[in-house]
């Protein structure tokens, strides 16, 4: 397998208790990787360890590796805000920044240096708008407030914000939770259309989407990953007696 | 089925403590109404244009011409000197607390000395200022006034904020993170300009403490007839010049104290509302 994160003997612990417990794993480069399992088991710390917001909360302790491209993102010489720059998140709820809906994609793009100009800054703008199918309908209000678009509108300004400073791996934690059936429907399609150039992992509780965007699955219980494998594997033929216990809806 | 009110003891509670309230609430609403019509209609008559466009002249406080010039212009100096001063120590204060000490030892320690600050009585302030500026060798000057008065906000102003930026959504906080910000870009380009409004709510609290306060200038700023022209220059102040009218023995000269009084009590109303504009006009953006 062509990987893009591995994970090395990751464990994490909040205070006393064990989120995870010695999670190994890979994460294919270009695909979605789906990581489901019930509530508390650890997908979405999973999650945060591949940005490193997992020690945002100051009770965290983490030990093991967390490799991208072979890099150990926990590594002493390694810059947080370059890793935060090359591995996006959408969160479950849209944040848009306080600024208008320009300035959300802007704003990063000015934080890293990365255009000159009110042209390149114009362009970059209207291409990730676009990129997140969100340019058509805010063209003309570039520069309202982004609380003025609705929640759907904002998970995709969000998603635009994340994309406008080139990460190469997009993490997804339950990103459709808080939005309605067609917005969801929306994310997903562009999330599909997106894993030609990133790496996409998602969080989910919800099978059916799991089963609509995966093309790897890792399926979680109680901090441990029971089970990883190719959608097709897991959804079709799972090995782990819990993996089909959860596929058939016992818990 | 029994839905019919029988009054029981929790009902007569809740009907009392209603009751008591209110009645809290009228006393405070009929003491500032009592105030502002006290200061309206004894000060409005005397409030003529001499009175704000004029320094005194000799014998003013006789009763003869001049007015209180020296004195706004020294209190919106002082005042907004001294709150500049403490917006300029007491944001970057508020922000690391928020930012880097959290809840942790030191932070509780800080917040404890501000609260601790902010008890003591302004006169001590003053007292401090001036033995201070003795020892350096500076006189009473608007600088001596405008430092003391930036001590004496800071505290109120410091806490007010940290209280406004607890409010800060962490959601927030880590969307900016997300896109790879530091600590410091998230605190100076996402948090202050989303709890803009609270944060100018807490200076204007701190604003509204320092033009008002009469003890911490008196010595430090000393008083004059003159308008300051230099920061060196010593500085009138509105408080002290109520006081000073007030213990005239001319009824006529008491009077021009509710006068000053009533200047005091509308910049301070301008002051307000001019900053309650600029406050909604700058979180248009605000998540909300």
């Amino acid at each position: 397998m062509n990987s893009h994160i591995q994970v090395k003997n990751l464990n994490v612990f909040y205070g006393k208790s064990q989120a995870l417990k010695n999670i190994n794993l890979e994460i294919p480069r270009n695909q979605i990787t789906v990581i489901m399992g019930p509530s508390g088991c650890g997908k979405t710390t999973l999650l945060k360890s591949f940005n490193r917001f997992i020690e945002l909360d100051e009770m965290t302790r983490i030990s093991g590796q967390v490799k991208v491209d072979e890099q150990d993102i926990y590594a002493r010489d390694i810059d947080v805000t370059e890793v935060r720059k090359t591995i996006g998140l959408l969160s479950q709820r849209p944040y848009p920044l306080p600024m208008s809906i320009y300035e959300n994609v802007a704003h990063g793009l000015r934080m890293h240096r990365m255009k000159k100009g009110k042209n390149e800054f114009d362009q970059a703008v209207q291409h990730y708008l676009q990129v997140a199918g969100l340019w058509d309908e805010v063209k003309d209000r570039l520069h309202e407030p982004a609380t003025s678009l609705s929640i759907g509108q904002q998970q995709r300004l969000c998603l635009a914000r994340g994309l406008a400073i080139e990460p190469e791996i997009i993490l997804g934690d339950e990103p459709t939770s808080a939005l309605d059936p067609i917005s969801s429907q929306h994310i997903e399609k562009i999330l599909m259309s997106l894993k030609k150039d990133y790496t996409i992992v998602v969080v989910t509780h919800i099978l059916r989407q799991a089963k609509r965007l995966a093309d790897y699955v890792i399926f979680m219980y109680l901090g441990e990953v029971v089970e990883a494998g190719t959608a097709q594997q897991i959804f079709e033929d799972p090995q782990m007696e819990r993996t089909k216990g959860y596929l058939s809806g016992q818990f | 089925m029994g839905l019919k009110k029988h009054w029981q003891r929790r009902h007569v509670v809740e009907a009392i403590f209603k009751y008591v309230m209110l009645i809290s609430f009228v006393l405070v609403l009929a003491c500032l109404g009592y105030i502002l019509w006290t200061v309206f209609s004894k000060g409005l008559p005397s409030l003529t244009w001499a009175m704000i466009s004029q320094t005194p002249k000799g014998g003013y406080y006789l009763g003869k011409e001049g007015g209180i010039l020296n004195a706004i212009l020294g209190s919106l100096y002082l005042a907004m000197g001294g709150t500049l001063l403490a917006v300029l120590i007491g944001l970057p204060i508020a922000l690391y607390l928020q930012t880097y000490l959290r809840k942790s030892h030191w932070g509780k320690f800080i917040r404890i000395s501000l609260d601790i600050l902010w008890g003591i009585p302004s006169i001590v302030y003053g007292a401090f200022g001036f033995s201070v500026m003795l020892a350096v060798g500076m006189r009473s000057s608007l600088l001596g006034g405008i430092i003391v008065l930036a001590l004496l906000e800071l505290p109120i102003m410091v806490r007010a904020m940290d209280e406004v930026l607890q409010q800060m959504p962490k959601d927030l906080e880590h969307a900016a993170l997300a896109i790879g910000a530091t600590k410091l870009e998230v605190a100076l380009k996402i948090v202050v300009r989303q709890m803009m409004s609270g944060i100018i709510s807490a200076i204007l609290l701190a604003f509204g403490r320092g033009i008002g306060d009469a003890a911490s200038v008196l010595f430090t700023a000393g008083y004059t007839d003159r308008v300051p022209t230099s920061l060196t220059n010593p500085a009138a102040s509105l408080p002290l010049a109520i006081f000073f009218q007030l213990s005239t023995p001319f009824p006529e000269v008491q009077q021009r104290a509710y006068a000053s009084a009533l200047v005091l009590t509308i910049i301070v109303l301008a002051v307000s509302l001019g900053s309650r504009w600029l406050s909604v006009r700058l979180s248009k953006y605000s998540i909300k």
